[in-house]
């Protein structure tokens, strides 16, 4: 079988980026989803709070999803259910999609262009070093969401929960109006991973006390989870001897983090970011590897659905361009990018380079700092140049960042320049 | 002498969650500060009065492709309401299939409104 388009992933970035790719005039694309139905981690999202930037209204995941499942069946955007990609190559320009489903088997699809948006994973226990034993009774607060709100089923009764990320508050919430007994949140970092909204509205609202610089030292149980040890930690993270409190539960959940899943991106050859974890792009979101895309938490991890919409649909966007362009064999430049980089507090930068020949007439840029701000300064230079300053009363870790460019303001750079974005204080 | 009191609050109405500060003169709100939009106001206003909060949860689907299906309150309800709207919507159950905005419970716990189902379940 061969495609001009491959998306992979059917949730919110699939979703948009096909809608967009089709009204480009992309007709022959199909989405690959590895689930029984398109939506993605929104499905399980059941709380409201998406959309406010979309759609002028608060909406819940599901809902949110439907707007775009909708819109894809009406431009009739082929799918494929309960499909799984297992690997992706390359010949000459062509990409090789490996995928298999309990229907077709394993098949293959050369695809002139492919957008990545497999979405993420949560960091699990053994990625945590939690030192214990191994009852039953420890989740990552995603699974637990999902036994939850999909299955209908309570994983617990009295509940720990570690690390304080949105996935971790949400639950922390959804448990305790479930029955639960959460007792409480405990945040290896000084600071909250969550959204402040949801510290308000899920923990405070519930008196549900967060334990900031502590952690997990110990987990006890044969069977299931019987307690969880928690300690302070010093400035080191490092825990406190003495300050150990021991707290009787049957369910420890995890919410310490999301990792971009690019397993098969990794197969491509596609370099990633150090930082993100996913692939470093230019502003066409496109990959080092020409008319292989990335977008939504495969490519760097939100907090809002409405910038991975939004992404995704520039991503949509340009791999339509891309197919058109190899269609009508244009030869690609080879200028000099200009290379973003994040310092001084700002941990990256998305995209990483920007082909003015390509860019548009602004280009939002996304980033994250590195630990918490008041009255702080955003600012771009090139060199000597400053192209942008920007003040924040508040900048934390939890919460992504954009500042526009504008394509006027970069022309005058050398091919090739540093652009540079970083905190002053 | 006026008594004045200063409160602070996370405006939930929005994922910018701004820093709003109320200022209270004898009781009655004189001042807002550090909202973001008139949305900010009006919540830190409402959470000194009247406060009040979406219920987003689940019902049982009898005879549906999923055991459950997701809903929410069609406006907000008195805070001090959540749990007997979670309790009420435990005991609620709904013949497949349901569609996006079908309401699953009227009038929830006396408040007046509804809950709608935020999902689709086919029939099976």
């Amino acid at each position: 079988m061969t495609k001009d388009l491959v998306i992979i992933g059917g949730g919110p970035a699939g979703l948009a980026a096909a809608v967009a790719a089709k009204k480009a005039g992309i007709d022959d694309l199909l989405i690959l989803e590895r689930d029984n139905r398109l939506g993605g981690i929104l499905n399980q999202c059941i709380h409201n709070g998406f959309g406010l930037h979309t759609f002028k209204e608060e909406l819940t995941g599901p809902e949110y999803a439907d707007r775009f499942i909708r819109e894809a069946a009406e431009l009739q955007i082929p799918y494929e259910l309960s499909t799984m990609v297992v690997d992706l190559g390359r010949d000459g320009n062509d990409k090789i999609v490996t995928a298999m489903s309990r229907e077709r088997g394993i098949f293959q699809i050369r695809a002139k262009s492919v957008i990545l948006a497999m979405g993420c994973r949560e960091r699990p226990r053994g990625a945590l070093n939690i030192p214990g034993m191994r009852p039953a009774g420890i989740y990552t607060a995603g699974t637990a969401q999902r036994y939850v709100n999909i299955e209908g089923r309570m994983p617990g009764r009295t509940v720990v929960i570690l690390g304080s990320g949105d996935i971790g508050l949400i639950m922390a919430r959804r448990m305790t109006l479930e029955g639960a007994k959460v007792r409480c949140v405990a945040e290896l970092q000084p600071y909250s991973g969550g959204l402040k909204r949801n510290i308000a509205q899920c923990l405070n609202d519930f008196d549900i006390p967060l334990l900031l610089s502590h952690t997990v030292v110990d987990i006890k149980g044969k069977e299931r989870v019987e307690s969880v040890t928690i300690a302070q930690v010093d400035e080191h993270l490092k825990p406190i001897p003495g300050t150990e409190t021991e707290y009787e539960c049957d369910t420890l959940l995890l919410s310490c983090g999301l990792l971009p899943e690019n397993e098969l991106s990794g197969k491509l050859g596609v370099p990633l970011s150090r930082v993100t974890g996913g692939p470093l792009v230019n502003e066409s979101f496109e990959t080092e590897v020409p008319g292989v895309f990335a977008c939504g938490n495969v490519l760097h991890v939100h907090d809002l659905v409405d910038y991975v919409s939004e992404e995704a649909a520039a991503a949509g966007r340009k791999a339509a361009e891309y197919v058109t362009n190899v269609s009508e064999s244009v030869p690609a430049d080879d200028e000099a990018p200009l290379r973003l980089t994040g310092t001084n507090g700002v941990r990256y930068t998305v995209p990483a380079t920007i082909r003015l020949s390509h860019m548009e007439d602004s280009q939002v840029i996304r980033f994250r700092v590195g630990s918490n701000y008041r009255n702080a300064t955003i600012r771009v230079t090139a060199g000597d140049r400053v192209l942008l300053e920007r003040k924040k009363n508040v900048l934390a870790p939890g919460e992504m960042e954009q500042l526009t460019l504008k394509k006027a303001d970069l022309e005058t750079l050398p091919a090739g320049s540093e652009i540079v974005f970083e905190i002053a204080m | 002498m006026a008594n004045i009191e200063k409160k602070e609050f996370v405006c939930i109405r929005c994922p910018l969650g701004c820093n709003v500060t109320a200022t209270l003169t004898d009781g009655e709100i004189t001042e807002i500060t550090g909202n973001t939009c008139p949305r900010g106001a009006d919540y830190v206003t409402k959470e000194l009065t009247d406060p009040r909060r979406i219920v987003t949860s689940l019902v049982r689907v009898e005879g549906g492709a999923l055991p459950v299906v997701s809903v929410k309150t069609a406006s907000d309800i008195p805070k001090g309401e959540m749990f007997d709207c979670a309790k009420a919507l435990k005991e609620t159950v709904v013949s497949a299939p349901v569609r996006i905005g079908d309401v699953v419970l009227k009038d929830v716990c006396g408040t007046g409104i509804d809950v709608v189902a935020t999902a689709n379940v086919e029939a099976v």
